[in-house]
């Protein structure tokens, strides 16, 4: 049995509070349940995988792309899957797309917004401090073969998954155009990096006209519809883009995917907090999406759904900024 | 496994009895008010002192056949530990539980004894049985109260060198590590949770079994070389055929468990305020939303009035939870009676303690909302007709009786499934028409060098009949791997 590395011991901590207020006849004595284990080969376990951060970067004001060693997860990882992640022992699970990943190199990527506490904490974290847990890949990777024509719409920091399906669908053969949005052009995120995808047309759309064209990204959505110029689409960004997306391509009959941003908690099926209603049915977005047919969605409901904890959210918004002295 | 006698107390067996047994009543368990514990996720029952304890164990006849060791599914051998206990000998009391059950501390808590072996207890035909199962809590707890060098470790074996993974930390899972480890195989457990334990962590919450209780039973699990390895989804990150060949793991237990919610599927069901009881006692018991926001970043919807919808343990444990979590009235609404309530006769009487009241009769056809947020639900009036296939009296709908009950959170607790994420780990493996694994008596399934146990085979079941399974796989894949 391979042993942890020189000098690394794990401190077996019975938390001896908790016991002494549980046992009555009590036996313990405080500090004697702490031990260093001394003999790797018996009683040592290796040291509980960390998940160093390799690599962050600012995209915008808000959103932020960070790496991490996971070496497993990068061999396994496809386009449109989704990770858990957990920045200390006291924090949410929160489900966040794979930008990006490398299986030669052991990394994978992620993109957040800065939208309340467990993403400020993210975001000030840097490289070479450690994530408390990474759990990936979940979720059904994208459908991408023979799609023939597709339009990859990315709204806001949807970019982050409209990128590597984006590169995925190319990758598999289709002609991609990717049409990517956003309030102004300070918001946009990863539109080099889709440019520079070989075979990929990219149409850039500003609420502010700032960037691109002035509009939604509906607009060139609806031309490519018209003009039968697209076979598939395929939208993430906000719920209510999704569902604008889904109207515009209803009507011409564009068959279209959505990769779908549910509340999660374990993100493994176990607790269906995750659970939207496709075709009158109720799916876990968790294990069976996070992609589905965006014309079968029930979009209020899951624009309802989103909304549970708003009140729970600020206060924990409240509570991390009176202590973290920021004033972000 | 040694044979039976290698470790007999002296007096046991067919020497004198060591005792003249007490005819004193069973001694109640101490436990906390029920006022008190509405507002705490402390432990209710509080175990007994060692002069309870004695007192306890002195009612035991110490039966020559004793017929409660085959009341229990892992066959502890009950009349020695009990002696042990008589004797004062607690070390060798704790030895001898621990060389059949892993878990004797959390065993003696939430094992449903007054079925198995106190059920078959010689006592039990004349007044009540001895209380076993709180004296192996008893035991349990010295145990882990030890200072970590006194405490039992079991012994390991010399190494085989082969490499056995185990897929899930629960109770199938560890009891299946613990007995692998023991036989002297590697041991590697996949855990999909960021902790150790199943549904001992995120399911049975802490008022009925202290977290730091599991941890502290699972770090003994480590402490026999088993490596657990948390946030590692197979089916997603390995599948089963990839730990037999790229990992290369001569043996794989499958002990996922049943974990896919089963909602009701009924109108409504998907409103803000309905939770399934897996996604309520997660948040609570293993992301600790109770301490939302100071210590815990998870928050849950805190409820003022909770409907709970079944009458299974996890029904009282999701029911006892939301009156700690502030609720002014939580009800539990089950379609049949109180007779036929699966929950324990101790978790029943708990929740009522606490205020829960019980709706009985009734069944939830839908859940009435406002603005996406529940208002209420909808329930009819139902009736007992003849018994069905689970010898149970099958609840039929009273036409017309539907009536409104205000509620602004609903927790469904109606069993659980199989998790999908199986099909992904293993499309081979045999299932059943319900998605469970099928497998012999040894937990073989169709995949050679595969086994499985507990609720991914069962559906839900209990703590202990999966730590059967579990150990029962751990010998024959010992078995497996010797021939191979």
């Amino acid at each position: 049995m391979v042993g942890p590395p020189e000098g690394a011991f794990r401190v077996t901590v019975y938390q001896a509070d908790a016991l002494v207020s549980i046992v009555p006849p009590l036996r313990v004595r405080m500090g004697i349940l702490f031990r260093y284990s001394a003999s790797p080969e018996l009683l040592c376990r290796e040291v509980a995988p960390l998940f160093r951060i390799v690599h962050t970067r600012a995209l915008s004001d808000a959103v932020f792309e960070m790496g991490v060693e996971a070496p497993r997860i990068a061999r396994k990882v496809k386009a449109g899957q989704f990770l858990m992640v957990r920045t200390t022992t006291h924090g949410e699970r929160i489900p966040l797309t794979f930008s990006d990943w490398s299986a030669e190199e052991g990394w994978v990527r992620f993109i957040f917004m800065r939208v309340g506490k467990t993403t400020h904490e993210l975001s000030h974290m840097a490289v070479g401090e450690s994530l408390a847990d990474v759990v990936g890949p979940l979720g059904m990777p994208t459908h991408v073969d023979g799609l023939g024509r597709v339009a990859v719409v990315g709204g806001g920091v949807g970019a982050a998954v409209a990128y590597p399906v984006a590169r995925a669908m190319a990758a598999a053969g289709n002609d991609v155009t990717v049409i990517l949005g956003a309030r102004t052009a300070d918001l946009l995120i990863l539109q080099d990096e889709i440019a520079a995808l070989p075979g990929v047309r990219l149409r850039i759309m500003t609420d502010d006209g700032s960037a691109g064209d002035k509009g939604l990204v509906t607009t060139p959505l609806k031309e490519l519809c018209e003009q039968e110029a697209i076979d598939h689409a395929f939208a993430v960004g906000p719920a209510i883009m999704m569902k604008f997306c889904c109207a515009t391509t209803a009507e011409p009959g564009v068959p279209t995917t959505v990769s779908l941003n549910p509340i999660m908690v374990d993100g493994t099926g176990m607790c269906g907090a995750c659970r939207v209603t496709v075709g009158g049915k109720t799916r876990f977005g968790c294990v069976e999406g996070p992609d589905f047919d965006g014309h079968a969605v029930d979009w209020e409901e899951l624009m309802s759904r989103q909304r549970i904890y708003v009140d729970e959210e600020r206060e924990a918004d409240a509570e991390f900024f009176r202590s973290c002295g920021c004033h972000l | 496994m040694p044979p039976v006698n290698e470790h007999e107390t002296p007096g046991s067996s067919s020497e004198k009895p060591r005792h003249k047994p007490s005819r004193a009543p069973r001694v109640a368990m101490p436990q906390r008010d029920a006022s008190s514990r509405r507002h705490t996720f402390d432990e209710v029952a509080l175990g007994y002192s060692d002069d309870q304890a004695l007192a306890e164990a002195m009612r035991c006849l110490q039966c020559k056949n004793a017929t409660c060791e085959a009341g229990c599914p892992v066959n502890i051998r009950i009349k020695d530990f009990i002696g042990a206990i008589i004797d004062g000998d607690l070390r060798a009391g704790a030895e001898i539980l621990k060389e059949r059950n892993t878990l004797p501390a959390v065993c003696g808590r939430v094992c449903p004894q007054e079925e198995q072996c106190e059920a078959v207890c010689v006592l039990a035909k004349k007044g009540t049985p001895v209380a076993i199962g709180r004296l192996e809590r008893y035991l349990g707890d010295y145990d882990l109260a030890c200072e970590i060098e006194h405490r039992c470790v079991p012994e390991v074996a010399t190494p085989t060198g082969f490499r056995c993974a185990v897929v899930g930390s629960g109770p199938a899972g560890l009891a299946c590590a613990g007995e692998l480890a023991k036989l002297g195989h590697e041991v590697t457990v996949f855990e999909s949770l960021h902790a150790p334990g199943g549904v001992l962590t995120y399911g049975i919450p802490g008022f009925r079994l202290p977290k730091s209780i599991v941890e502290a039973e699972v770090g003994l699990i480590e402490e026999m070389g088993v490596r657990i390895e948390c946030d590692q989804v197979i089916g997603r990150i390995a599948t089963i055929e990839d730990l037999m060949t790229a990992e290369g793991y001569g043996a794989v237990f499958i002990g996922s468990g049943a974990g896919l919610p089963v909602f009701l599927g009924i109108p409504g069901e998907n409103m803000n305020g309905v939770y399934s009881a897996n996604e309520f006692l997660t948040r609570v018991n293993l992301m600790g939303a109770h301490e939302f926001p100071t210590k815990s970043d998870t928050p849950v919807w805190r409820g003022r009035k909770v409907a709970v919808v079944g009458a299974g343990n996890v029904a009282m444990d999701a029911a006892r939870t939301a009156v700690r979590l502030g609720a002014d009235e939580v009800f539990l609404v089950y379609r049949r009676t109180e007779d036929e309530m699966p929950a324990r006769l101790e978790e029943v009487h708990h929740a009522k303690e606490e205020g829960v009241e019980f709706k009985l009769l009734c069944s939830p056809v839908e859940v009435l909302g406002h603005d996406g947020f529940v208002t209420g639900i909808v329930v009819t009036r139902m009736e007992l007709g003849e018994p069905d296939a689970s010898g149970r009296r099958a609840p039929m709908c009273v036409l017309g009786s539907e009536f409104e009950i205000d509620c602004d959170t609903v927790i469904i607790a109606a069993g659980t499934g199989a998790n999908p994420l199986l099909n992904d780990a293993a499309p081979d493996l045999e299932r059943n028409r319900w998605g469970y694994v099928v497998a012999d008596e040894d937990g073989a399934t169709n995949i050679p060098g595969v086994f499985a146990g507990g609720d991914i085979v069962t559906g839900a079941a209990t703590v202990i009949l999966a730590m059967g399974a579990g150990k029962t796989a751990a010998h024959a894949m010992d078995r497996w791997l010797g021939g191979s």
